[in-house]
């Protein structure tokens, strides 16, 4: 299929994402609406013919629509889509086997409506006028996207950490439009010390003076350093003590990761260990590709989710009306959605009596190991989706 | 399949919800959901055997049923089941008890150290027994809580527990008059049913 030798031969190879338009209103949990809006898509695989075998992909926090595959055909140092290691021919989410739906959120920065779009009625673009949207807005323009590619019912809803979240929302809210969930490195509310995280890093932005309230389109300026320390603090919360030791500690793995970048000490607050520079880097790269109004909101989103909510703190009253069947995954030094945060999806599951299997990976990676192929894992995701395949066959048009 | 689970299966009801404790590689569970149409739970701690589980399509949560089933609600199944395992946990008196409130009845299966060869064998060589059914040296054995069909009887006196059904059977998993007259004698497997 791919005649392009750095395209790999499991890869679903050359992508071209696409922009839907939706002009009825979305009422929001806010109360506020937004009048129309784009969606950016990206699809993978071919619909069958009784439209049974579309899974959909939630994103995380910085994730969009290009969850696989490339963009240039002449660049052999492009990067592929966040999930490619899950997405493609013979990989777990099988695109031999199924119609694979990605797209970027309301609220984004990738090309789907959001804060850096341009507000029709003023010709300017929203900046901090855009509403704060919710994981409940999100799955219902979600569900709004299914309808327009007759996707009556997903045979799968997929998602890691924020994704996740999109995923039980989905089984709650829309229980009838999808077979199986799965939830993976998520948590069913965010605690306090995740709240926590998130404040150090809307203020970050919000502190930085390039920030002009969120206005800083109009003065051609853009707050980078605080989205770049934001980033760098949700960063060290993607990664485990133990995965911080290796990285940083190559010179011997009993000095903590305490690797120097310039092999000796600088008595100066500059960079001193490789550590540092590194989260740098992460920190300036995402800051260029990531609108900060999309950060603030996101981490609100991520702050406002709790689907128990509406039944008085009880979740399992909130799953009582969903009709799929569940695998939930955790991994072992995931401290920012620990394991114990799926077990409690997990319990409530099985209290309100729901098909539900239940993982907790030994990985080192930390909250970051959702999105990389640690072979039990993608054992895992592969044996749950060959049976999620095989009903495709016979379920659907009904 | 394991012959005794095959022994059980006639006490596990049409459409049961089953909670089956240590479910291996949810051959047992599969095959209940083929023929009787249960809704499934397993527990294992197993890596292999969980991917098992999932390739047969059979809902497995990895917990470790030593740390408690306290995310179970009470008589929240029908049947729960623990298979060749009783023997091998640090308090077997408590996840009887922990069993008993969450299914309605439970069945358990487990080796019955009386059986006149293991005791011919500790009498006659002074040292522990050992067999088919129990392969292991005292130093590397799982079976750290072996009992006795009389233990166990003892142990449901004492609990309250109901039996509702017993059978004991020899290593093919067949029964004979002669177990059925002195079970703890004669019978190498002990199947319990019991409730509350």
């Amino acid at each position: 299929m791919n005649l392009l030798k750095h395209i790999p031969a499991d890869s679903v190879g050359l992508v071209q994402p696409q922009k839907l338009h939706f002009d009825e209103p979305l009422e929001l949990r806010s109360g506020r609406v937004i009048d129309r809006y784009d969606l950016m898509v990206e699809t993978y695989g071919r619909l069958n013919s009784k439209a049974s075998n579309a899974i959909l992909i939630c994103h995380a926090l910085s994730g969009d629509h290009h969850a696989a595959g490339y963009y240039d055909p002449d660049n052999a140092k492009e990067k592929p889509g966040w999930w490619d290691c899950c997405i493609g021919p013979g990989k777990p989410f099988d695109t031999n086997h199924f119609f694979v739906v990605s797209l970027n959120n309301l609220g984004g920065c990738a090309g789907s409506t959001g804060p850096s779009s341009i507000n029709p009625d003023t010709g300017k673009p929203f900046g901090p006028d855009f509403p704060i949207v919710t994981v409940r807005d999100w799955v219902k323009s979600q569900a709004r996207l299914a309808d327009r590619l007759g996707i009556r019912q997903w045979a799968a809803v997929i998602g890691g950490s924020l994704g996740g979240m999109q995923v039980m929302r989905w089984a709650i809210s829309y229980p009838e439009r999808l077979r199986h969930a799965l939830i993976i490195a998520a948590a069913p509310k965010l605690s306090a010390q995740n709240i926590a995280f998130n404040e150090v890093a809307r203020q970050s932005i919000m502190s930085d003076p390039d920030f002009h309230a969120g206005r800083y389109y109009d003065y051609n300026t853009y707050p980078q350093k605080g989205v770049m320390l934001a980033r760098m603090v949700g960063h060290i919360t993607y990664l485990s003590d133990t995965l911080m030791r290796d990285k940083f500690g190559k010179e011997a793995r009993a000095n903590f990761g305490r690797d120097l970048r310039g092999g000796k000490l600088s008595f100066g607050f500059d960079v001193d260990f490789q550590v540092q520079s590194y989260l740098q880097y992460k920190g300036e790269s995402f800051s260029k590709n990531f609108d900060a109004n999309t950060y603030l909101l996101v981490t609100k989103t991520l702050d406002y989710f709790d689907p128990s909510v509406d039944y008085d703190g009880d979740l399992s009253r909130a799953f009582a009306a969903s009709a799929c069947k569940y695998l939930v995954v955790s991994f072992s030094s995931d401290w920012r959605f620990a394991p114990e945060r799926s077990r409690e999806i997990v319990d409530a599951l099985l209290k309100a009596q729901k098909d539900v299997s239940y993982l907790e990976i030994a990985a080192d990676e930390g909250h970051d190991a959702f999105l990389l192929p640690i072979p039990r894992y993608m054992g895992a995701l592969h044996a749950y989706m060959k049976r999620v395949a095989d009903e495709c066959a016979s379920a659907g048009a009904a | 399949m394991r012959a005794d689970l095959l022994l059980i299966q006639d006490w596990i009801a049409p459409g049961a919800r089953v909670l089956d404790l240590g479910c291996g590689d949810g051959a047992f569970l599969a095959h209940l959901k083929h023929t009787k149409g249960i809704r499934d739970c397993g527990l294992e701690i197993d890596t292999d055997k969980i991917q098992k589980c999932l390739e047969a399509g059979v809902n497995v949560i990895e917990q470790n049923m030593e740390q408690g089933l306290g995310n179970f609600q009470s008589h929240s199944f029908d049947t729960v089941v623990l298979a060749q395992t009783l023997q091998a946990l640090q308090r077997p008196d408590m996840i009887v008890e922990e069993m008993l409130r969450v299914g309605k009845n439970c069945i358990l299966t487990f080796p019955n150290f009386a059986y006149w060869r293991h005791r011919a064998y500790l009498a006659g060589r002074g040292r522990m027994p050992k067999s088919e059914q129990l392969p292991y040296e005292w130093y590397d054995t799982p079976n750290v809580h072996l009992c006795t069909i009389r233990d166990f009887d003892a142990l449901c006196r004492a609990k309250h527990i109901r039996v509702l059904n017993r059978t004991v059977v020899d290593a093919k998993q067949r029964s004979s008059a002669l177990m059925r007259l002195l079970p703890n004698l004669f019978g190498i497997n002990a199947i319990y049913h019991i409730s509350r």
